[in-house]
């Protein structure tokens, strides 16, 4: 690639890395159809014995969207999530992915690795694959999605070696090694120090815009939301408050006035509710 | 972090083939002691023969094949017992950490029948299979029985269950998720509770041979002290000894090789 550039212009500057692989990812943003599964959700309700967890979401979300759901602690973002994933079960309402979704199409990143702490990277990465884990190219998937993540020279080490960020790319890679169509992510960053999130917020964005899945990110983080998301849903009292587009070009430049000007309307929204509810 | 991570690396580093005799500098000297004191005169030998007369004892011994025959009659009862008494447990460890039901069940029953000790069944036993093999294989099997069931059992109770969520998103099968997520979350527990049946193990078939049996070491013993042979008599406590060290170092083995992936049984 780059002994063509230089075939057409010998005397440009060379075109440094990172420009590369930003050309890269758009080459094949626009080269794949949008692989995201859309989901629609109806009147969706759910109670855990007298608490009513969620009552009543209805929301729509395009293919490919990057979605973040903010909310106090115990406002149902994380019952969202798992009835999104399937992890539980609505009492009304629906969720949908379209006709063509599989189960293996939707994937969900915790905010614990959740790794097998008997099985090194590599197979940690492979239990990512479900059914197709015995196929023959499945070492060499594993070992794809290792690298994406940017720990393939740790393929053979265990988890309990591994630091914090790293279990949890190692668990970013098992779930994208399936090539999922909707990942889900429920505070997958929470237990991190601020640097390494803020490398594991650029990895994550880096994927999704290079995978082109729907992203479902539930934080407690405004700032992290804000950045990200193309989108931010606040929830409180088990319905969706606001439903705020973010319009700033990608990519985004962390601490600039826009982004915080954001920020700092959500979080004034979230504390209003919060100080509501002290009074009523 | 890094203080606990450079020491052993540097105790391994230094002098390895050293390192291993460390543990056996304390049982050496004992032994030298106790030979020193016999030669001396300050121990009689008809209270504790001297080290050297129980290695002629045990020579003597060794020659007639005696020895090797006892040694190996006990040997094959207490792993027979072990397998039995162990898989049964750990059969029944499984079934109760897997299901309610069957652990509602049973497990009341069995916590009974474990507070009743085993050794206290030997006149039982005796009038069931007089002093035949299958006595002390009973006794045996039914002194590990509880160990390997307990910590089976609490092994797979104690699985983490957000593992088991995480296996069955990612589509596990039940047999999958049984041998790739709660079989080795159990497994550390489980070699504590075959560490604690050895113990038993090696304790009944002592007991049960010297009651009631016509081999074995624990005969071996009583005879000799119907004989008042008494460096006979110490030689056995002492390959009791060997024994109970050996059975141990097997299951030592046995979790390192198993358990690497765990920082406590990680070689350094």
């Amino acid at each position: 690639m780059q002994e063509a550039l230089r075939f057409r212009a010998p005397h440009a500057e060379p075109v440094s890395a990172p420009d590369f692989v930003e050309q890269a990812r758009l080459w094949r943003r626009t080269a794949n159809v949008p692989r995201g599964l859309p989901l629609t959700i109806r009147a969706l309700r759910k109670s855990f014995g007298d608490n009513e967890v969620l009552r009543g979401i209805d929301l729509q979300i395009p293919a490919g969207q990057f979605v973040a759901i903010v909310g106090r602690s115990g406002c149902g973002k994380s019952t969202l999530l798992r009835l999104m994933a399937g992890l539980e079960t609505a009492d009304a309402g629906t969720i949908s992915f379209g006709e063509d979704a599989r189960p293996q199409d939707v994937r969900v990143m915790f905010q614990e690795p959740r790794l097998l702490p008997w099985a090194r990277a590599l197979s940690n990465v492979e239990v990512g694959l479900g059914c197709e884990r015995r196929s023959r190219d499945a070492q060499a998937r594993a070992e794809k999605a290792l690298t994406e993540v940017g720990l393939g020279d740790k393929r053979s080490a265990w988890p309990t070696v591994l630091s914090g960020g790293q279990k949890q790319r190692v668990a970013l890679a098992r779930a994208l090694v399936s090539d999922p169509r909707v990942l889900a992510f429920d505070e997958p960053l929470g237990a991190l120090d601020a640097l390494t999130r803020i490398s594991m917020q650029r990895l994550l964005e880096r994927v999704w815009s290079d995978q082109g899945f729907t992203a479902i990110l539930v934080t407690h983080d405004v700032s992290e939301a804000v950045a990200l998301a193309d989108r931010v849903l606040v929830i409180d009292d088990g319905r969706i408050a606001h439903d705020i587009d973010i319009d700033i070009r990608r990519p985004r430049r962390r601490g600039s006035a826009d982004l915080a000007a954001l920020e700092g309307s959500i979080l004034r929204e979230l504390l209003r509710a919060g100080e509501d509810k002290l009074e009523g | 972090m890094s203080l606990i991570d450079s020491l052993p690396r540097l105790r391994s580093v230094r002098a390895p083939r050293a390192d291993a005799l460390v543990p056996w500098i304390v049982p050496l000297a004992i032994i030298l002691a106790w030979q020193a004191a016999s030669a001396a005169g300050l121990v009689p030998a008809r209270v504790l023969p001297a080290p050297s007369d129980v290695v002629l004892a045990g020579w003597k011994l060794l020659r007639s094949g005696e020895l090797e025959r006892n040694i190996w009659v006990s040997f094959w009862r207490a792993s027979t017992g072990l397998v039995i008494g162990g898989g049964i447990g750990f059969a029944f460890g499984l079934v109760n950490g897997l299901s309610t039901l069957s652990g509602r069940l049973t497990d009341t029953t069995l916590q009974m029948v474990r507070n009743v000790p085993h050794l206290a069944l030997i006149p039982l036993v005796i009038l069931w299979f007089g002093i035949d093999e299958t006595a002390k294989l009973f006794l045996v099997a039914l002194g590990v029985f509880f160990p390997i069931y307990l910590n089976t059992l609490h092994g797979i109770r104690t699985v983490d269950p957000q593992l088991i969520e995480m296996g069955r998103i990612y589509g596990m099968s039940n047999g999958e998720l049984f041998r790739r997520v709660i079989f080795p979350g159990a497994l550390p527990s489980i070699f504590v509770g075959i560490r604690f049946a050895l113990g038993i193990m090696w304790l009944t078939l002592i007991v049960a041979e010297t009651i009631a049996a016509s081999s074995g070491l624990g005969y071996m013993a009583m005879q000799a002290r119907e004989f008042m042979l008494i460096d006979v008599v110490v030689l056995s406590i002492l390959i009791y000894a060997l024994l109970g060290k050996f059975a141990d170092s097997a299951s030592r083995a046995l979790e390192r090789l198993t358990l690497s992936w765990h920082p406590a049984y990680r070689k350094h």
